[in-house]
């Protein structure tokens, strides 16, 4: 009964814990990424909420909360309403199987720093990042409006074709780790991290995770000067700000399965693991951050050609040599 | 053969384009160190120009008396009809405005009235920020516009030049000469 209770109490706090982290690192994300945009073009981001506008965020949330929620005429409720749930829904869930340190052992129990220490961890992975393109397809179709819908297909064609090659990255990782356990697979990377020994791999990741969040340079559903905003023109209040939620959690999550897949997790020399663990998660946003101030948004056409001529031959490319290698005997 | 000279081959072009993204990822990195051009406006006001034009004043010349003689040139002038009066003469004989209003909600900041003024009283000061709450409380009267000083021309004295006896008596003006007894000059 109470190895029930201490169970049940452990996978408590770890959910709370994990919830309050992503969600303040989500706010605090939208800051992070207007101050560096801003700086990006010779620019202050916001600097008037608290000192150096670190109450931006919670300026923000108070605004979003209390803005008119607005449902026009002619779109199907249910859908548009549950339509911003989903993308915040999926990328939130995706944190459960992601691994935020090495197990170890309080009070002579195997403790994981793990909400769901499950062994297809990344399959869970893929198919919550699937469910994610719901939410944008979804609401811009119910949204009755063509430019909603022109961003909505935008998003579901873009998510199918990159999906492929994301999956094809990931598989010489499940290769030479010989898990989907994410822990395992953050073990596996304990002398070289992936990134190293599988280049090829990394950057066909990076491009195609950039493309399933949605973001400069592959923004289409959301094309602001041919769609005005794209799937969520309709949104507004706090449901258009579950939108944004949505895309900052995922710019997190990015930065935590680049971390665990790609960059070595935990693992690293002279800092505590989370130090290495808080870099590397957070080292990926503001890339792509980065990225939002430097590359221009691609075309529809270079798009679909980059992902279908491109990342996926490569990804097949890379799956065979890696598989060549190991069978010869590494 | 010739053509494929022309294209060119698939890892020149992709370096090309890699170099493409690598300067542009450059150019946004040397950004970021660079200070921020931003004016930060209610913490720093910029100096503005002695000529801008922004909210109108009524001065006044160097001896301390109203500069303006209602004549209606500044209202006439003014394209949006922003600028009202009505003219009286005053107890030393000098012609003021009994009242002036402006309407700033309508005004263009044009600066034509200014232009117009012979006596240099109405003239634009660079102050552009006066916001209101309410729209009625841009309508300036005289008390509001008049000001103490001289504004740009603070040693004018239109009196002194006029020849109009009001200012000083006749022939006492600056440069002026005494007034010809006409009947002296008769063939």
């Amino acid at each position: 009964m109470t190895d029930i209770l201490a169970g049940v109490l452990v996978m408590l706090v770890r959910m709370a814990v994990v919830l309050a982290v992503v969600f303040g690192l989500a706010a605090y994300m939208i800051l992070l990424e207007r101050k560096l945009l801003g700086r990006f073009q010779v620019r202050y981001g916001p600097n008037r909420v608290g000192p150096f506008g670190l109450l931006q965020p919670i300026a923000d949330g108070l605004k979003m909360l209390l803005k008119e929620d607005i449902i026009p005429d002619g779109v199907d409720r249910r859908i548009f309403l549950v339509a911003p749930a989903i993308v915040a829904g999926a990328a939130l869930f995706a944190f459960a199987v992601v691994p935020f340190g090495p197990t170890f052992t309080l009070f002579g129990k195997r403790i994981t720093q793990v909400v769901t220490d499950t062994d297809v961890g990344l399959l869970v992975i893929f198919g919550l990042s699937s469910l994610a393109v719901y939410g944008v397809a979804l609401g811009g179709w119910t949204s009755d409006n063509k430019y909603s819908l022109l961003g909505g297909i935008r998003g579901a064609a873009q998510m199918i074709s990159y999906e492929l090659a994301l999956g094809l990255s990931l598989v010489p990782v499940a290769m030479m780790a010989r898990s989907l356990n994410l822990t395992a697979i953050v073990d596996a990377q304990a002398t070289l991290p992936f990134a190293l020994t599988q280049p090829l791999a990394f950057a066909i990741f990076v491009i195609s995770a950039l493309a399933e969040t949605n973001r400069i340079p592959f923004d289409l559903p959301e094309a602001e000067n041919e769609l005005q905003a794209g799937y969520h023109t309709e949104y507004s209040g706090m449901r258009f700000a579950l939108f944004f939620v949505g895309e900052y959690v995922n710019m997190i999550l990015l930065g935590s399965i680049t971390a665990v897949f790609f960059l070595g997790g935990w693992h690293g020399p002279v800092l505590p693991p989370i130090v290495w663990l808080a870099v590397k998660v957070l080292a990926v946003p503001v890339f792509l951050i980065w990225t939002r101030a430097s590359l221009p948004r691609l075309r529809y056409d270079q798009l679909m050609a980059v992902g279908w001529k491109c990342l996926v031959p490569l990804g097949l490319l890379n799956i065979l040599v890696t598989g060549a290698i190991l069978t010869a005997g590494l | 053969m010739d053509e494929k000279k022309d294209t060119p081959g698939l890892v020149r072009e992709f370096l090309d384009g890699a170099a493409g993204i690598a300067g542009s990822y450059a150019a946004t990195l040397t950004h970021l160190f660079r200070k921020p051009i931003t004016e930060q406006y209610p913490d720093y006001k910029r100096p503005m120009p002695p000529r801008a034009r922004g909210r109108i004043i009524l001065t006044r010349s160097p001896d301390g008396k109203e500069r303006c003689v209602a004549c209606y040139l500044c209202s006439g002038v003014c394209p949006v009809n922003c600028i009202s009066m009505q003219s009286e003469e005053g107890p030393d004989g000098r012609r003021r405005a009994a009242w002036f209003r402006i309407n700033f909600a309508r005004c263009i900041y044009c600066g034509l009235c200014e232009e117009a003024c012979p006596t240099l009283a109405i003239q634009l000061t660079p102050e552009f920020a006066f916001c209101k709450d309410a729209i009625e409380d841009f309508v300036y009267e005289k008390e509001d516009l008049l000001v103490t000083h001289g504004g740009k021309d603070p040693d004018y004295d239109f009196y002194a030049h006029a020849g109009v006896a009001a200012g000083a008596p006749k022939g006492e003006h600056l440069g002026e000469d005494e007034p010809v007894d006409v009947k002296s000059i008769l063939p």
